[in-house]
């Protein structure tokens, strides 16, 4: 007998004295909890998304989406950058007023010349108010999960208010789970000595999020 | 479980050796204290807390009231991914598989998250015996590593040490792992976690074999869930070509959705956050993205034997957020080491003697590891009852009973050492069952109340040690009820 089936035989043995259980799967759980918490204008949710991210000690910027890319060639010039990585699908527009030089994201390249990238750019697929989070799916314009990863200057940018969802239960039907997803709340942290938290360890140890008003593109 | 812990002495010994560590007593009260009030804030900012806690104990009663169905389902999807699946009945096996895996690739190091379940197993020195070394990269993991220590808390493991002692460590034992620490390394926590960064991204970067465990698998699609802070677990997750994860058979959730429960409770309940600032997900492999090839382990080393009890299978509802031990008074004397396993607190007074079966000395000391105050009950987040499972597991120790180890029903004798126990409660028992008896001792005990001594005497002495035995009242409750009426006659 299969290693497997000797667990299963367990599980089914073990389980003798609970009976025959129908309840089918959507009857069994009271969802009682909120589909989120307070009652926000589309406003006040973007306010709060921000609000969230800084409390992690990201660094917020807002935008008009025609002020994008200067706003972005200033943050790449303030820290010094002189390499961006950048996904395949990015909207060029977003780097027009820099010109410090692009790395493409290709799979021939290695974790370490990934390391020698000084910053990288990248959308987001939703983003989260009340847990000031930001998820990542991969999708064209943002990238292989390691991009976001070796380097240590990271900008998002989120199109607000399109993308911002106000709870955990409100953006997980919004995300496809077949994608590899990156939930990211604050910069790289640990909590690690004396249960304190502290900044920085081994993500990128700046997170830059640009929420660019992109209300007039969508129609919204 | 881990061959660190073999021969450990029994809980009340081992505690008594801690509770003399003066360092000991301040780190710890330190951090729990911290964590306390955090998490309280934490919780607090959602009103819904309760409703939470209570959906994610009913979305883990049903999954394991299915395992085996849902076992079944996660297979299916990981393997329709792209995923490889493996089923270990024990730690044998598990490590067995691992090392084969590992040596398939031709590596003879790994890189490795913070993981309960390898730890549970033993599994760096089992690759070790091998020759393949595990690097671990979570921060208070490789404290733990360097340290050649042993953890001390589901969490964080090195909630033992405090910044002094860290940066001891670090630059003592770094140069014998890798890059050694910064010259001039102070105490403070930046610059640690600094020359954590530091030491560690060599290793990251060349890393062709990641190991993992995970916090929650999902049935319905096969994902896979980590939840972290620092990075690290992105780091071995998404660098290497081989990423090997194993996991306990009872992380599963039903769904997709399930997810925005755990999600909720999870990091407010660990790190009292209101989101962790990093949480991976995937399902089998990408194509051109992370590891081209996913192994995943499911343990079973003693989950099954556990969900055969009707009372403690409860304990396999567990997230592992080490909200109980932050809470916990006995734990924050004893510290973690006392209880003589990685799972250690109140959830591990619970799991351990569960998963081991309670032959050892420390395994049937655990259950009694415990004031029974219930304060790790309130803040567990998927509301396991510890208290009534410490109960009923003391009183396997002490009256003995079936159970099922390995898959197999045994009966357990009682336990040596608790015979005056078993008598009193005897005796409790006749008594009770026998008014007239109980009636007469009453009596006698009122009327004889002047000569009582303070402590007991024989076997009772140690009990008494640290109590005080309570007063007889003049007249037994039920002969003053009958005097006065219920107490309507007389104000007295």
């Amino acid at each position: 007998m299969s290693t497997r089936d000797v667990i299963l035989g367990r599980v089914r043995r073990a389980l003798a004295d609970v009976g025959q259980d129908d309840t089918p799967y959507k009857r069994a759980v009271d969802r009682g909890y909120l589909p989120e918490h307070g009652d926000r204008s589309v406003e006040q949710t973007v306010d709060l998304l921000a609000e969230n991210l800084a409390d992690y000690r990201a660094i917020v910027h807002r935008c008009e989406a025609d002020g994008l890319a200067a706003l972005i060639a200033g943050l790449l010039a303030e820290r010094g950058s002189t390499s961006v990585a950048v996904p395949p699908g990015l909207d060029e527009e977003w780097l027009a007023a820099t010109d410090v030089t692009r790395v493409a994201d290709r799979s021939e390249s290695t974790p370490h010349e990934l390391d020698q990238v000084d910053s990288v750019i990248t959308a987001c697929a939703v983003a989260i108010a009340e847990t000031g989070t930001i998820v990542l799916d991969g999708g064209p314009d943002q990238g292989r999960r390691r991009i976001t990863l070796v380097p240590d200057h990271h900008i998002c940018v989120v199109r607000v208010p399109d993308q911002v969802v106000s709870s955990v239960p409100q953006a997980l039907p919004r995300l496809d789970p077949t994608r590899p997803l990156t939930w990211i709340s604050g910069p790289s942290a640990t909590s690690d000595i004396e249960l304190d938290r502290v900044e920085g360890v081994h993500g990128p140890r700046t997170l830059e999020v640009v929420l660019v008003n992109d209300r007039t593109v969508s129609g919204n | 479980m881990s061959g660190t812990f073999v021969g450990m002495p029994a809980f009340p010994k081992a505690a008594h050796e801690a509770v003399h560590n003066q360092t000991l007593r301040g780190n710890l009260r330190h951090a729990t204290h911290t964590i306390r009030a955090k998490r309280a804030k934490a919780v607090a900012e959602v009103s819904d807390w309760a409703e939470l806690r209570e959906a994610g104990k009913q979305i883990k009663d049903h999954t394991l009231r299915h395992l085996d169905r849902y076992l079944v389902q996660l297979e299916e999807s990981v393997t329709a991914a792209g995923g490889i699946v493996h089923w270990a009945a024990d730690a044998d096996e598990a490590n067995r598989i691992v090392t084969d895996l590992v040596k398939m690739t031709g590596e003879s190091e790994v890189v490795k998250v913070k993981s309960m379940a390898t730890q549970e197993i033993g599994l760096n020195e089992a690759l070790e015996a091998e020759g393949i070394h595990a690097y671990e990269t979570d921060l208070a993991e490789l404290i733990v590593q360097l340290g050649k220590d042993r953890p001390s808390h589901i969490l964080v493991p090195a909630i033992h040490r405090n910044r002094g002692e860290i940066r001891e460590i670090f630059a003592r034992e770094m140069s014998e792992w890798g890059r050694p620490a910064p010259e001039g390394l102070t105490d403070t926590p930046a610059e640690l976690a600094d020359a954590a960064r530091l030491h560690l991204r060599e290793k990251f970067l060349r890393a062709k074999v990641g190991i993992s465990g995970a916090n929650f698998m999902v049935a319905e699609t096969g994902t896979m869930v980590v939840v972290e802070s620092e990075g690290n677990g992105r780091m071995c997750l998404t660098l290497p070509e081989t990423l090997i994860s194993v996991v306990g058979i009872e992380k599963i959730v039903p769904t997709w959705r399930d997810l925005e429960v755990f999600l909720q409770t999870l990091p407010r309940s660990s790190t009292a956050e209101r989101m962790n600032p990093y949480t991976s997900m995937w399902t089998g492999t990408t194509d051109d993205d992370g590891p081209g090839t996913f192994h995943l382990v499911l343990i079973d080393n003693g989950r099954t034997d556990t969900l055969a009890d009707e009372v403690g299978r409860q304990a396999l509802r567990c997230i592992r957020c080490s909200a109980c031990l932050n809470v916990c008074p006995v734990y924050e004397r004893a510290g973690g080491h006392a209880y003589g396993s990685v799972y250690p607190g109140p959830i591990g007074a619970i799991l351990s003697p569960q998963l081991r079966g309670t032959a050892s000395e420390i395994d049937a000391s655990l259950p009694y590891a415990s004031s029974l105050c219930g304060a790790c009950y309130e803040v567990c987040p998927v509301a396991i009852d510890i208290p009534e499972v410490l109960v009923h597991l003391r009183e396997r120790v002490v009256e003995g009973g079936a159970v099922t180890r390995d898959g197999n029903k045994v009966v357990l004798k009682p336990a040596k050492g608790h015979a005056a126990e078993r008598a009193a409660m005897r005796a409790a028992r006749w008594a009770f069952s026998h008014p007239g008896a109980l009636r007469a001792g009453q009596r006698l005990a009122s009327r004889s109340r002047r000569f009582h001594p303070r402590s007991l005497p024989g076997p009772g002495k140690a009990w008494s040690a640290t109590r005080d035995l309570p007063t007889v009242p003049s007249e037994p409750f039920r002969d003053w009820w009958q005097r006065t009426n219920g107490g309507k006659d007389t104000g007295k």
